[in-house]
């Protein structure tokens, strides 16, 4: 095969062409240098589109009370603490700045009357904070970086005469493989997925920008692409993963009908009234309202119902409590046999709304179940159950530059990257962190690329990573790969889900070993051209090393807290919130070590009512008040 | 060689288009009324007779300009004396009806309709059209499409005639004000569908407002913007019932003038 | 309840290809995209189909289905007759790469043609002041999820390859309106080059884009026909031409 490969040289490999990778590349060629970016699928498909509510960023357009404090705030309460907090702190200070820069490549936000951009309330969030336009601003954030690249090939064209001298995408490739040499960054392998045909890049930086890995769970929001590649490939590479248990479950999925589910029901459907039921028809969330929250939800159906129209005199209905209170409610009915036909429970708008207003409040909402699903939810219940939607935890990285850390050359931001949103993240902070460390991972790449130079890949790693693509097709007799992925979604749904327990992880991690052995011999039919059984055979090896890492990261960590719920252990432990879990790979199997969280520098530590802090830390913590 | 659909690189299918529904009634039902409306046109603009009867004038035949025309149906006067064509006497239909056929043949929806029932260009979404060559409007004759904006602004004009024409209609046969007949009726009806046909139409909508970038500097034009875009949205279904009106009321006028029937007064 | 289904797909590849019969289960509330999905998974492991979000946001699983260019993942197999076979091919007007996916680099040539957006020099970052009016015409646009629906059902370059070079294409005469309608854009010339670069003088405005398209942009009546018009001002309106020289002359433009 090698005779033929098709090589490239460039300075920066951006592979991942979500908002973070575009935005990592925009950076990178504006500091001088040649990038290539890698998109699984076509250009300007990436995950980014589905974010609907808005990127969170403290311009304080709706309320001049907010700036980056109160947002760092928010973030570190959403995180339960568990932040890195300068990745808190750097995306709290700067991402108004990267909101507003979008605007100057053409973004077209909402607007408030005076002109600005608008900025909507959202959970978590103390102010209206988060910029967006209608419920499509991730489409808005995607489509003005695809433009944007656009632009810079324009004016490649026009400079130097070749539109794709500086910056080409590569759509439709996969890659296979990191490349190192000299324990440092040389390149990444991959194919075509048109043409199954090898591909080598040789580049001393490459920044992992691939997204999240929810298609290692049955119930997910993501699209297939989030297969958690990047993931895999910094872990084969030589990089850790940060905090993989923590998993966020969005309460609301649509579980049916089959085609649509996990496909996300917005909140707003609960804020406009939508009440949840299990099968016996009992409002069931009136049982699940923890003590904490006594004082600020209603007990009774009445005050319930008094709230929508007025919200002065009457606590709020128990189906507004946080996102992960409501999805464990729902799964603990469906446990208890009290779920509907599919799995789910009945979350209704019809009986209390009119159908006109459910159109006007809820326009997507009745279109996507409509035109997806063929339900009218102005005249029936939908069926709703929690869905995987985010992966907190990821790649190890600096702060500042987005390196991964013990990988030189090697970066990652957005998703991929763990630590910036702790345990738990907050809705509108995804959008603004793609902006914020997808510029600073092209920042640091580019500076590395500076004072680094070439570092030319070997012919014997070129061999390796080509066998490795070639074997699906050599074995025979072995499994396929849909079937073993669909297992190993049936693992991760019973036994890494929402609640967890020692024993059903210590089960799911044999599980998993036991799938990740079989799947050494998927055997693949057909030819290399566009064959997605061939595609999935990797994506299956990157979503096991992911599972695994899950699995292993979650057995450990005996407490509960944001994104990760053990039943045997169900309280938060201020002990715990100052270990991080750091997974790494040996090429055999997944191992995890527990590292200390970077302390709370003094200054941002004072930023907090050390009664809040104390409800987290413990009291030797609060004694020390930060670091200085 | 192969082109379109059948190209070499594209997938190799035979079928012109694999649509199971029955795509071709619109087409089909376009081209017979567009062919009825156009000969029944035809006939009356060449009959030159019985397009008027006090109070009430035909539409095709108003403002009826030439010397020719019958007593009372030159609300205009007669500029233009007896018109003659290489000899040949014209009917004052001819002069009148140009303008409102220039500005249906040039609206942005029968383009559409005609394109599509006459022309096959293409006679349906996804099935391939007939023609090797294809140029759209960048030439000659297409090309005076663009010249649309000046048969609204004359459309306009006949609007504000016909609008006269149907207040005049409150007279009876003796020219006395105050009176209500069918005949009324039928010319106000049709002066209201080609009012809303012309307001409806895209380029009014370009004009109030469509053609400015910045709406907020202009509140008003902003407002009228608004409304004509919302017409605009039924602007298919005004060029037909107006098509349709203008025929009935002619027809009406005809029945009436000829004799046929006898005009109905309410008051 | 699974019912079977019968399903026609066409599978090839650039030199050659013929529509297969395959019965599948169907279950209530599925779209072609999930009976594509099962014939995959059970009958074609090899069989090519593009997709993504399969919640119609990203426009990738682009296909003609019994002969229309729609999303599988927005058409619902209960919308055909329970005996109907339904018919899904590949996009016809671009080169077909393998099965169901086509080569749609067309309309990133395209894309590339387009100017991008200039923004005032002397305008910072944040300065932006933007009224909801004034951008609600270019955020209508800026819907578009590129599914190239639009860019399939043109028969401009569906019919005739040849005019693929000088023919941006419904998706990318939205781009230069939502350009040429955008408050702050400062490149003044996107009319004209529309008319004489982009083609915009070649669509007969038979409105088959807007018909097709999955997120109901109004395509022909609020950016095509608005620019033909805005074209018409500079190009075939004397009077306008007249006006606007002697502004221009005035300074008053």
């Amino acid at each position: 095969m090698s005779s033929s490969l098709e090589r490239h040289k460039y300075d920066v490999l951006v592979i991942g062409a979500g908002g973070a990778g575009l935005r990592a590349a925009v950076e990178a060629r504006e500091a001088g240098l040649k990038v290539a970016i890698i998109c699984k699928s076509l250009f300007g498909k990436a995950h980014t589109v589905m974010a609907e509510g808005g990127a969170a960023a403290s311009m304080g357009n709706a309320n001049s009370n907010d700036n980056w404090q109160v947002h760092f705030r928010d973030t570190m309460r959403g995180g339960k603490f568990l932040n890195h907090y300068r990745m808190a702190e750097l995306h709290a200070k700067e991402s108004p700045d990267r909101i507003w820069e979008l605007e100057t490549w053409g973004a077209l936000f909402d607007r408030t009357k005076e002109g600005k951009i608008s900025q909507r309330n959202f959970g978590g969030h103390e102010y209206p904070r988060l910029a967006h336009v209608g419920d499509r601003t991730g489409l808005e954030l995607i489509r003005t970086m695809q433009q944007r690249i656009v632009a810079l090939q324009q004016k490649d064209a026009r400079d130097h005469g070749n539109a794709e001298s500086f910056i080409k995408v590569f759509a439709e490739l996969t890659i296979t493989d990191i490349l190192k040499e000299n324990g440092k960054v040389a390149g990444a392998y991959g194919y075509y997925r048109e043409t199954g045909a090898d591909v080598l890049f040789e580049a001393p930086a490459v920044v992992i920008a691939t997204g999240g890995v929810g298609k290692t769970f049955k119930i997910t929001s993501n699209s297939w692409e989030g297969t958690g590649d990047g993931h895999a490939l910094a872990l084969k590479a030589g990089a850790n993963l940060k905090d993989m248990e923590f998993l966020q479950f969005h309460p609301t999925g649509m579980v049916w009908p089959p085609s649509v589910r996990g496909i996300l029901v917005t909140e707003s459907v609960r804020g406009e009234g939508g009440i949840l039921t299990n099968s016996l028809g009992e409002r069931f969330m009136f049982k699940y309202i923890p003590d904490v929250f006594k004082d600020k939800y209603a007990d009774n159906e009445e005050e319930a119902d008094r709230w929508y129209t007025d919200q002065d005199n009457n606590r709020r209905p128990p189906e507004l409590l946080p996102r992960d209170e409501v999805a464990r409610a729902i799964n603990s009915e469906v446990k208890a046999g009290r779920g509907t036909e599919h799995g789910g429970v009945f979350l209704d708008v019809s009986k209390r709304i009119s159908a006109e207003i459910i159109k006007k409040r809820l326009p997507s909402m009745w279109h996507q179940f409509y035109e997806l699903a063929g339900v009218d939810i102005t005249k029936e219940a939908m069926e709703v159950g929690p869905t995987c939607h985010y992966v907190m935890g990821g790649v190890d990285v600096e702060p500042d530059n987005a390196a991964a850390i013990g990988v030189p050359g090697l970066f990652a931001a957005g998703e991929v990257a763990g630590g910036m949103h702790g345990s738990n993240r907050l809705g509108g902070n995804s959008l603004s962190d793609l902006l914020v460390f997808g510029r600073r991972a092209g920042m640091g790449a580019a500076e590395y690329v500076k004072s680094n130079g070439d570092n030319p890949v070997s012919q014997s790693t070129i061999d390796a990573a080509s066998a490795r693509i070639e074997a699906p097709f050599k074995r025979s007799g072995g499994e396929n790969p849909y079937a073993l992925h669909q297992e190993l979604q049936e693992v991760t749904h019973n036994l890494v889900g929402i609640i967890r327990t020692k024993s059903e992880l210590d089960e799911a991690i044999v599980k998993i070993a036991d799938i990740r052995r079989r799947s050494a011999n998927v055997t693949v039919a057909g030819d290399r051209k566009f064959n997605p059984g061939f595609h999935l055979a990797f994506d299956l090896d990157n979503m096991l090393l992911v599972a695994e890492s899950t699995a292993k990261s979650a057995v450990l960590r005996e407490e509960s807290r944001g994104g990760h719920t053990r039943d045997d252990f169900p309280g938060m432990n201020s002990q715990w919130r100052q270990v991080n879990h750091i997974a790494s790979f040996d090429g055999v199997q997944v191992t995890v070590q527990k590292k200390a969280l970077p302390v709370l520098p003094k200054e941002l530590f004072d930023l907090f009512d050390p009664h809040e802090l104390e409800k987290y830390m413990t009291p030797e913590e609060m004694s020390k008040g930060g670091s200085i | 060689m192969a082109n379109g659909v059948f190209s070499s690189s594209r997938a190799q299918i035979p079928e012109r288009t694999l649509r199971t529904d029955k795509w071709w009634i619109q087409p089909l039902t376009t081209f017979t009324v567009l062919v009825s409306f156009i000969i029944y046109a035809t006939f009356r603009a060449f009959e030159n007779g019985n397009y008027f009867a006090e109070p009430l004038i035909s539409p095709f035949y108003s403002p009826c300009l030439s010397t020719e025309c019958v007593d009372g149906a030159s609300l205009l006067g007669t500029p233009f004396g007896i018109i003659q064509l290489f000899g040949m006497t014209i009917s004052p239909a001819l002069l009148i009806l140009i303008f409102p056929l220039g500005f249906r043949m040039t609206c942005y929806y029968y383009r559409k309709a005609y394109y599509r029932s006459f022309w096959f260009s293409p006679p349906a979404c996804a099935v391939a059209e007939p023609h090797a060559k294809y140029t759209g409007e960048t030439r000659f004759p297409l090309i005076f499409q663009n010249a649309h904006r000046w048969f609204f602004y004359a459309g306009l004009v006949f609007n504000v005639l016909l609008t006269v024409d149907a207040v005049l209609a409150f007279r009876n046969e003796h020219k006395e004000w105050g009176h209500l007949s069918v005949g009324t009726l039928v010319l106000i009806a049709n002066a209201t569908f080609l009012w809303l046909y012309s307001l409806s139409c895209h380029t009014c909508r370009h004009t109030v407002g469509g053609r400015l970038r910045n709406f907020s500097k202009h509140p008003l034009r902003y407002k009228a913007w608004t409304i004509v875009s919302v017409l605009n949205h039924k602007h298919q279904n005004f060029a037909w019932i107006s098509l349709f009106g203008v025929a009935f009321a002619d027809f009406y006028v005809r029945q009436v003038a000829s004799g046929a029937i006898t005009n109905f007064y309410f008051f | 309840m699974a019912r079977k289904l019968k399903l026609r797909i066409w599978r090839g590849d650039s030199t050659s290809g013929a529509l297969k019969d395959v019965t599948v289960d169907v279950n209530d509330g599925e779209v072609v995209l999930d009976v594509i999905h099962r014939v995959q998974a059970e009958q074609m492991g090899d069989l090519a189909v593009r997709w993504n979000c399969k919640a119609g946001k990203c426009g990738s699983c682009s296909m003609e289905i019994n002969g229309k260019p729609r999303l599988a993942c927005m058409t619902q197999c209960a919308s055909f007759g329970e005996e109907e076979t339904i018919t899904v091919t590949p996009l016809r007007a671009f080169p077909v790469i393998k099965d169901l996916v086509t080569d749609v680099s067309f309309n990133y040539k395209k894309a590339m043609e387009i100017p991008a957006y200039e923004h005032p020099k002397d305008l910072a970052p944040g300065e932006a002041r933007m009224e909801q009016v004034d951008v609600e015409r270019s955020q209508e646009f800026r819907k578009c999820i590129e599914c190239f629906l639009c860019q399939d059902v043109c028969h401009v370059v569906r019919d005739h390859e040849e005019n693929k070079k000088s023919f941006a294409g419904p998706r990318f005469f939205i781009r230069i309106a939502e350009l040429d309608m955008h408050p702050l854009d400062t490149l003044r010339n996107r009319k004209k080059t529309a008319q004489e670069e982009h083609g915009l003088g070649m669509c007969n405005i038979t409105k088959c884009c807007t018909e097709v398209c999955p997120e109901h942009i109004r395509i022909t009546d609020n950016a095509i026909i608005p620019m033909k018009e805005r074209v018409a001002d500079q190009k075939y309106d004397p009077v306008r031409w007249l006006g606007s020289k002697i502004r221009k002359r005035e300074g008053i433009l």
